[in-house]
């Protein structure tokens, strides 16, 4: 590598981990937080007695996950204003990928919540809780600490599919190492070092995931 | 009236806490309780027993709702009558439940909680008591029963003795009127049986009205005031505990009391 390379690569830096910040991080946690609450809301419609409820969650489980991130995140954006129906281009991604975690997600909470024993139902009743209270105090944490290693894998997917927003014209992580690419005809230095990026990123992210069940794990015999 | 039989008679003066009538419940086309009648006294200790498959535990389980029956009543002193032939809403079955508290074969103990957070969950969060005394409350059942040192420790690191202890000390912490016991010691090791029997021989002398679906027959016979003996859905026997035990009408009875004592 040439020196003027090396020097490209250290001044790109900046844009490139401020896109990160500024972008891509703030687009994943908030899409992972309204993910996660239309994940518990739809496993609870998939879990309820209901048989219409029931299968409308089915339907929209199956919608996301038949359809691509990328076609979904263009409808939003490119073609809910043929509808009159304009967004900006963050919250049409954060609506987007919210949508489509929450799909994905809610598969993951459904089979956490029946993985926690019926016992733990009755006992719940037992004591008098509705069954409100019973899933908020007893069965939801419990079934959080089986459902942290797949919820892991959705958040990290989540934070690598982010970069698709570049497509809708939100500046985040790689449409920084996009721009500097065009501008310095340097491709091949410059995606490889938004790919170190993600992957420094999702390192991080399985190191709090250890963490994490290592602290839930610690009302349960080794 | 001899130490060893508790009560003859005694109980029963009392008004009925409890009243069953006509209790009936299907799995799909199976039947398992064929019209069960039950009258529990205040500070009555009622010992259910019967072939596994005879209906004794979906009985306990009517009785707070956790199932709920297909025909029949259930009155509570004073308050209430659940007719579960007009199917009952939740809030009819959660007032039922508010009566009685449960102690579970297999404990169910919440592990995500500790020993005293098990106990407390009950009264601090639905019966909204104060936290400074449903804490003190459940301090002091649990150094009764000899596990105040537990209180921090998560139900793993109980043995099943402890763990069953606990899951009476949250039964108790509600203050129900009826302790309603799923065979508390059939998931115990046989070392472990004694401790638990001693403490619901205690809670019996206490005065609290419990019915207990129990294989332990010298329990039975030496604690509870009445035995029913449910056959094939159906209360086949009952009477007080000695009679039904040592001498029973019934051939079934005598059959099923013989193959527990001598199962060889």
């Amino acid at each position: 590598m040439t020196s003027d390379q090396w020097d490209l690569v250290l001044g790109s830096l900046g844009p490139i981990t401020g896109g990160a910040i500024r972008g891509t991080i703030p687009l994943a946690l908030a899409s992972f937080a309204g993910g996660m609450v239309i994940a518990v809301a739809v496993a609870l419609m998939r879990l309820s007695g209901r048989r219409l409820v029931a299968a409308l969650a089915r339907g929209y489980v199956s919608l996301i996950r038949g359809t691509p991130l990328l076609v979904q995140l263009f409808v939003v954006f490119y073609g809910l204003p043929s509808l009159g129906l304009v967004i900006d281009p963050w919250p049409s991604a954060i609506i987007a990928f919210s949508l489509n975690v929450g799909g994905y997600a809610a598969e993951v909470v459904r089979a956490a919540i029946l993985s926690v024993p019926k016992g733990q139902w009755e006992a719940a009743y037992v004591i008098g809780m509705a069954r409100p209270t019973a899933l908020r105090r007893i069965i939801l944490p419990q079934a959080a600490r089986v459902s942290v290693p797949p919820l892991s894998n959705t958040f990290i997917s989540l934070v690598k599919d982010t970069s698709l927003a570049s497509l809708i014209l939100v500046t985040e992580l790689f449409r920084e190492a996009q721009k500097v690419a065009a501008f310095s005809q340097e491709f091949m230095l410059l995606y490889l070092e938004a790919a170190l990026v993600y992957w420094v990123i999702c390192l991080a992210l399985s190191t709090g995931q250890g963490v994490l069940e290592k602290r839930l794990d610690r009302y349960v015999a080794h | 009236m001899s130490p060893t039989d508790p009560g003859a008679g005694r109980a029963a003066d009392g008004p009925a806490l409890l009243a069953v009538t006509g209790l009936r419940k299907s799995f799909g086309t199976h039947e398992v309780l064929r019209a069960v009648d039950l009258t529990v006294h205040t500070g009555e200790v009622v010992a259910i027993i019967g072939a596994s498959g005879s209906g004794k535990t979906t009985v306990l389980r009517c009785l707070n709702g956790l199932e709920v029956a297909d025909a029949g009543r259930v009155e509570v002193h004073g308050s209430l009558a659940v007719d579960f032939a007009t199917s009952p809403d939740r809030r009819q079955l959660n007032a039922l439940r508010d009566r009685s508290a449960m102690v579970f074969q297999h404990y169910n103990l919440f592990p995500h909680k500790t020993v005293l957070e098990n106990v407390t969950e009950g009264p601090i969060v639905v019966q909204r008591r104060p936290v400074r005394e449903a804490r003190e409350d459940a301090l002091a059942l649990l150094a009764r029963v000899g596990l105040a040192d537990r209180a921090d420790a998560y139900p793993f690191q109980l043995s099943g003795g402890q763990q069953q202890r606990v899951g009476i000390v949250r039964a108790l912490a509600l203050r129900p009127d009826l302790l309603l016991f799923d065979e508390p010691t059939s998931a115990l090791d046989p070392e472990l049986v004694g401790d638990v029997l001693t403490l619901m021989r205690d809670l019996a002398a206490e005065g609290w009205t419990m019915v207990v679906v129990t294989h332990e027959l010298q329990f039975a016979r030496e604690v509870a005031h009445r035995v029913v003996f449910l056959d094939e859905g159906a209360v086949l026997e009952e009477g007080p505990a000695r009679q039904v035990l040592t001498d029973p009408a019934q051939e079934r009875t005598r059959q099923f009391i013989r193959r527990l004592l001598r199962p060889l």
